[in-house]
């Protein structure tokens, strides 16, 4: 597409070299070539103009243009999202924020630390250990993803339900909106003044703000963590444990599953000593003071023994611990090693309903003919599905794309929701005509209004339009595409 | 019951009608000065779901907090951010409006963050539905938690979805003697450290310490802090007497002030006597000083402040914002009650 407008091309590239330096606009395609996508590899597209600003100003700048000139623009960082949220506009700008990688303060008295966006995920904690203090959410992509794009897709990890999402996790942004005007939300200070624009922001998947400068809340290293790994004959046994964990009062620091086929694929990628006997095994974490942890492990592990935990195994030390970690963090890369491709969804369901959504999966595996290993965040019902296939294969990659549609709808059917925390991107926005009526839609896109009146930032992600709704529901009625020239939000 | 609340909206809008949304009125201090044909929202109460393993409750607007909390503590459970009733007619609904958040906030969190979703009703009279009654959602923009605060002046806020979390299984109280630049470095220093504590308060020279958690963790850190121990019933009431502002600071004419700091922020020297809360970051301020020397005082420590409580009240509650956050308010205002018919004018004269 890029090709087709070598005009427009030239005239925006020019525009933006009027005061970026040379290196920091690239329209050539083996330069653009590597903006083409994310971390959802079968959404591709060339960026027409590709943009590497290294200070506000020039961010500025570069929004004023586009705005001015019509160009919409599409913000990324590390580019290791999943949902194509950073898939670049093939008539618009690529913004790429990966030279924003300044630490500007960690201000150990008020636990925080003032970042850049393009500073990765555990740099954060990296430059408050010195403190021992950490930045809690760890989403398993943290030694790439930056804070910006966790920001934008109000990222978790695998210790949210004892410390929260971002949103639970950033007190303050700086940016600009989309023509350019300077914006902070939140505050150092509790509870800033005004609706909670902050909030709106964190998981806007780009389409309200660019973010420049992110305040993030630090908390004290737990003195210590001990993680149990139990083992269950079945999954809806391991499921049950986690609601009696949770019944016992107890909220631990992770609570993780994973199934057979998971633990299988992880464990000849990274060794983590899991129980491959096991149909499902579960990791569950206490942190805190050394006497916290003693008690309440031994409160968990009485609760999984009458779960019916057939094995328990508690780290004695904090390398066992890493690596009983290590697994659960490599799954989706173990995954590429035992397929050509993997797709991961990320639905997230009442606790309660875990076996009759697995049992469902199992009967898609049936159905499509493609195997699907299950990770999941347990103790805050966040499914991660890995559908294994061969996208060379056109049959197969609409089977799976079948599949992981009808996996998502079973989420919502059971009081769930499509994303929990990857975002919706272009890759769910059907999905989201599924999970909202057309007034709740209307409303996100007045938001959007809000924001960005003339949607020059990210279009076409995250919120579907009503026409793109109309088509979605009589293509899964099995009828006829209407509409379908019409350009989505 | 919900559809009449919904055509009271509807023809509220037709006739450009404001309309004041209320529950028990437990509030009606809070923000600018309410106006307009009270719309009741008592009727549409009740608990729909609260399943204690989901850590999950939701319940209609109109649900008293008091039922809402005693149902939580028969499962031993709790709304982790200790909201202030301010009353006992408060309503769950006026609560989420209000966002305001009690001495747990510091260590648990704020009523937002807790809040996974919400359905209103919306300027036009839709009733519309956000988030969900799951723990992860990032489906769509959060406009539950832009709801949190709000003081109904985005929509009627029908219906919430709540975490909540065990009750601790212990708590012990210590009172230390400090002056006010010691209980900063103190409590700054403490929440730098991994320590249980889930409750702060200075005041006058006493600095009180709320710790919560397992018993013999407990013992090990009150031996570290030092202090004396707070007999339990004691405690309870102290703690009771900050959320609901029963406390003696409070008593008195003079204007009450909420001034929210970093915490580390050091003692604000602003005429009137102070009670500091959340390990730094909430001053309260008894005072008849100018609404310029407080907000003056809030902003050189990169805080703000709000009027919280007056007997006259002149100017805005709340801090002013800068003018795109105030455009913003004004579109997102627009686009949520185009009529302008909620609430108007209690978050800000312009809204």
């Amino acid at each position: 597409m890029g090709a087709a407008l070598p005009a427009r091309q030239r005239e925006v590239a020019a525009a933006l070299r009027a005061f970026l330096p040379a290196r920091a606009v690239l329209f050539e395609e083996e330069d653009t070539r590597p903006y083409e996508c994310d971390g959802l590899t079968a959404y591709r597209q060339l960026p027409m103009v590709v943009a590497l600003p290294e200070t506000e100003e020039q961010v500025r700048r570069i929004l004023e243009v586009c705005s001015a000139m019509k160009v919409p623009v599409v913000p990324r960082g590390a580019g290791t999202g999943l949902s194509g949220g950073a898939l670049p506009p093939g008539d618009g700008v690529l913004l790429s924020m990966a030279k924003f990688m300044r630490v500007l303060r960690v201000d150990p008295r008020n636990r925080v630390a003032v970042v850049q966006p393009g500073v990765r995920n555990a740099a954060i904690s990296d430059v408050a250990a010195p403190f021992s203090l950490y930045y809690a959410p760890d989403p398993s992509s943290q030694i790439a993803c930056t804070i910006g794009g966790n920001v934008s897709e109000n990222s978790g990890g695998v210790h949210c339900l004892k410390y929260g999402l971002t949103v639970h996790n950033v007190l303050r942004v700086r940016g600009y909106t989309a023509a350019g005007e300077p914006l902070e939300l939140g505050s150092e200070a509790p509870d800033a003044a005004g609706y909670d624009l902050l909030a709106l922001a964190i998981g806007s998947e780009g389409m309200l703000l660019v973010v420049t400068e992110v305040t993030v809340k630090l908390l004290p290293k737990p003195q210590s963590a001990r993680v149990i790994m139990a083992s269950f004959a079945d999954v809806e046994r391991a499921g049950q444990a986690v609601a009696d964990i949770i019944a016992a009062g107890i909220i631990p620091a992770g609570l993780e599953m994973m199934d057979r086929p998971a633990t299988r694929a992880v464990e000849q990628f990274v060794g983590a000593g899991y129980d491959l006997d096991a149909a499902a095994i579960l990791l569950c974490e206490s942190d805190g003071t050394p006497e916290e942890v003693e008690d309440e492990i031994a409160r968990m592990k009485a609760v999984l023994e009458r779960s019916g935990a057939t094995r328990m195994t508690v780290s004695r030390d904090e390398p066992e611990r890493l690596r009983f970690w290590s697994g659960r963090k490599a799954a989706f890369p173990a995954m590429g090693r035992i397929s050509p491709d993997y797709y991961c969804m990320d639905g997230t369901i009442p606790r309660k309903r875990l076996g009759e959504v697995l049992t469902f999966i199992g009967a898609m595996e049936k159905k499509y003919g493609l195997r699907c290993p299950n990770v999941f965040h347990a103790g805050d019902g966040n499914l991660h599905p890995l559908i294994l296939f061969d996208a060379n294969d056109a049959d197969q990659l609409h089977r799976t794309e079948a599949f992981a549609a009808e996996v998502l709808e079973k989420c919502i059917a059971v009081g769930g929701t499509i994303t929990g925390e990857h975002g919706v991107g272009v890759e769910k926005i059907s999905q989201m005509c599924a999970q909202f009526g057309a007034g709740e839609l209307e409303l996100f896109q007045a938001v959007k209004r809000a924001f960005d009146p003339a949607a020059l930032l990210n279009p076409g992600k995250a919120v579907p339009t009503l026409a793109h709704c109309g088509e979605y529901r009589s293509l899964r009625a099995g009828g006829r595409p209407a509409h379908s020239d019409l350009p989505r939000f | 019951m919900i559809e009449i609340l919904q055509e009271k909206i509807r023809q509220a809008a037709e006739r450009r009608a404001p309309l004041c949304l209320r529950g028990g009125g437990s509030k009606d201090f809070y923000g600018n000065a309410p106006r307009g044909e009270v719309l009741d929202t008592r009727g549409y109460a009740g608990i729909v779901a609260y399943e204690p393993t989901e850590l999950v409750v939701t319940a209609r607007c109109g649900t008293s907090l008091v039922e809402l909390e005693n149902a939580l503590r028969e499962n031993n459970q709790m709304l982790p951010f200790e909201p202030p009733h301010f009353g006992p007619a408060a309503t769950l609904g006026g609560c989420v409006a209000a966002g305001l958040s009690g001495p747990r906030r510091a260590s648990a969190g704020a009523l937002r963050d807790f809040l996974l979703g919400a359905k209103l009703v919306d300027g036009r009279g839709n009733l519309l539905a956000f988030g969900g009654q799951v723990m992860k959602n990032v489906a769509g923009y959060d406009v539950s938690r832009l709801l949190a605060g709000s003081l109904g002046t985005l929509g009627l806020i029908a219906e919430a979805s709540i975490k909540v979390l065990p009750r601790p299984p212990a708590e012990a109280t210590l009172r230390l003697r400090m002056t006010e630049e010691r209980a900063l470095e103190a409590l700054n220093q403490w929440a730098g450290e991994p320590l249980p504590v889930s409750a702060t308060a200075w005041h006058d020279g006493d600095l009180s310490v709320r710790l919560s958690g397992a018993e013999n963790a407990l013992r090990a850190v009150a031996r570290k802090l030092g202090g004396d121990d707070l007999p339990d019933a004691q405690a309870a009431g102290f703690w009771q007497g900050l959320r609901e502002h029963a406390d003696p600071f409070f008593a008195g004419a003079e204007p009450l002030w909420r001034i929210a700091v970093p915490p580390a922020a050091p003692a604000l020297r602003v005429p009137g006597r102070q009670l500091i809360e959340w390990s730094g970051g909430l001053r309260w301020l008894k005072s008849d000083a100018a609404a310029e020397v407080v907000r003056e005082a809030a902003r050189r420590a990169r805080g703000h402040a709000t009027l919280f409580r007056a007997e006259r009240r002149a100017g805005e509650a709340f801090s002013p914002l800068d003018p795109v956050a105030m455009r913003l308010h004004r579109s997102l205002k627009a686009a949520f009650d185009p009529a302008g018919i909620l609430n108007p004018g209690r978050l800000y004269a312009e809204l």
